[in-house]
């Protein structure tokens, strides 16, 4: 009986071990962001760059905040996220080796069509949120430490809103991802700071609308960075600095102007 | 809600006319679940029999963890093996994370104490109707083992249909340690939760409902196999 286990495990083992073995061709992992995925804009260039290169490109889309972590423990070998300041420190840090700017797009603050706070049409985001924080109307905030959540913290800072003390309140922090929290948005009519891509490319909108658009502060800057292979020795650097020359070349441009959904650009690339 | 009928049609229709993304998807979740049962039930039965034959001081607190167990947070279980397969963790040189292994792995550690905690509850009716005739026969208390697994190998189906119950639903675990890559580590249940957070509901549900008949395939098609062998067992017996 012993030994019909022993045998059976080597056979379960077996079977893993041919399974995994299919897969041997050179690939990279990409730590990015769920607005690149959800938007389907990594669907759409990747394919070029797997043909040209041979490279197979594998997207962890998680909040900026995880990515970043993820990257630090070598959990990745590319790092494509939306929070500079959060980038350069973990350039400064030395965990990543150089950041070049790829491509942007902007932010949008949408909300209900009833507009409990009355903002719609403006262009100061600043001063939408501080009306919407005196109206105490709800509000869905990612809450995930992700670039949307971090730049809608800097907004309510501007604004001088203590979120943390309405929090559950009229602030309500869903912990979860961009679609996710429009879902909730959508489905107890708040407002919310989404990316425009994410935004254009959400099928479940329900009765929200954009409601500020068009404020310098709403910039939404992306960046590449190679994961430093002296930090962890397994990090592709060949491939992964392959990746991020073409991202940042005239086909990765290209490629990321030539993205448009429903007739409108989502990304606008703006590497140097 | 958007067109819930037509995203149904849409989602049966990729399945029918075997459509290679989804059949890739679907595959991959028999796949990884269907190895993480075998695997848990290679470690759980033996530990189940062993726990509900074997007398040794510190059992009842076994039975006790192994059962408390089966409540495994699936997170809780996708965070500790990220860290421990994660390129700083101690299995990190092993690169198995965001591999469908991985994935094989937490699933694993979900299902296991499920199969053990109800292994040793079957092993224990059947070792009580039982014990005093093999004891006749001078067979030892471990010797014992074997036969009552065998002896009971019905019931434990459902055993390993309760595990492969909780390792194809499951996504928190999953969605950490395989990291929801295209082609790679994408499953029924992370592609759910990845349509959801499009915002496509409809297809999201529709997904879900083909997860759904899955399940039931197969539930159907190892109640068959129970049904089969039982039969002959009564031939034997007669």
């Amino acid at each position: 009986m012993f030994e019909t286990w022993i045998k059976a495990c080597a056979v379960a083992l077996a079977i893993v071990g041919a399974g995994t073995a299919l897969a041997a061709e050179e690939f990279i992992v990409v730590q990015s962001t769920t607005s690149t995925q959800n938007s389907g804009l990594l669907d759409h260039i990747l394919p070029a760059f797997e043909a040209e290169s041979g490279i197979e490109v594998r997207v962890v889309a998680v909040g900026t905040g995880q990515a970043i972590k993820n990257a630090t423990n070598g959990d990745g070998d590319v790092l494509l996220v939306h929070a500079k300041a959060a980038e350069e420190k973990f350039v400064a840090e030395g965990w990543g080796v150089q950041r070049f700017d790829v491509m942007y797009n902007d932010f949008v603050l949408v909300g209900p069509a009833a507009d409990q706070a009355g903002i719609k049409g403006g262009a100061d985001v600043v001063a939408a949120m501080t009306v919407i924080a005196k109206a105490q109307a709800p509000f869905a905030s990612r809450g995930d430490d992700s670039g949307t959540h971090k730049a809608e913290l800097r907004h309510w800072t501007s604004a001088g809103v203590d979120v943390a003390a309405a929090s559950g309140g009229w602030y309500r922090e869903t912990g979860s991802g961009m679609g996710a929290t429009l879902n909730l948005a959508a489905g107890m009519g708040a407002y919310a700071l989404t990316d425009r891509a994410t935004w254009i490319a959400f099928a479940n909108k329900g009765d929200l609308e954009i409601m500020v658009e068009g404020d310098t502060r709403l910039f939404n800057q992306y960046g590449v960075i190679l994961v430093n292979p002296e930090k962890h020795p397994g990090v592709k650097a060949i491939a992964g600095q392959r990746f991020i020359d073409w991202l940042i070349g005239p086909e990765g441009q290209a490629a990321i102007a030539s993205y448009t959904l429903d007739g409108q650009q989502l990304f606008f690339p703006n590497a140097r | 809600m958007q067109n819930f009928a037509q995203e149904m049609q849409t989602a049966f229709a990729l399945i029918l006319t075997g459509d290679s993304e989804l059949l890739g998807i679907v595959g991959l979740s028999l796949w990884v679940s269907l190895l993480a049962v075998l695997f848990a039930a290679l470690i759980g039965m033996p530990l189940g029999a062993a726990l509900a034959v074997g007398r040794f001081p510190g059992r009842r607190a076994l039975v006790v963890l192994v059962n408390a167990l089966m409540g495994l947070p699936p997170v809780v279980v996708g965070l500790l093996v990220y860290l421990m397969l994660s390129r700083s963790g101690p299995l990190g040189v092993l690169q198995l994370l965001y591999t469908p292994t991985a994935m094989i792995i937490a699933q694993v550690a979900l299902v296991t104490p499920i199969i053990a905690a109800l292994t040793r509850q079957v092993i224990e009716m059947l070792d009580a109707e039982y014990a005093e005739q093999m004891r006749s026969l001078g067979l030892s208390r471990l010797a014992t083992v074997p036969v009552l697994l065998w002896d009971g190998r019905v019931a434990l189906l459902t055993a390993l249909l309760a595990g492969f119950g909780r390792a194809i639903a499951e996504v928190g675990a999953v969605i950490i340690v395989g990291g929801n890559i295209n082609h790679v580590t994408r499953v029924m249940t992370t592609t759910i939760a990845l349509e959801t957070s499009k915002g496509n509901l409809a297809l999201a549900l529709a997904l879900g409902t083909v997860l759904i008949a899955i399940a039931v395939t197969v539930n159907a098609m190892v109640s068959l196999l129970g049904q089969q062998s039982e039969a002959q067992d009564e031939v034997r017996h007669a």
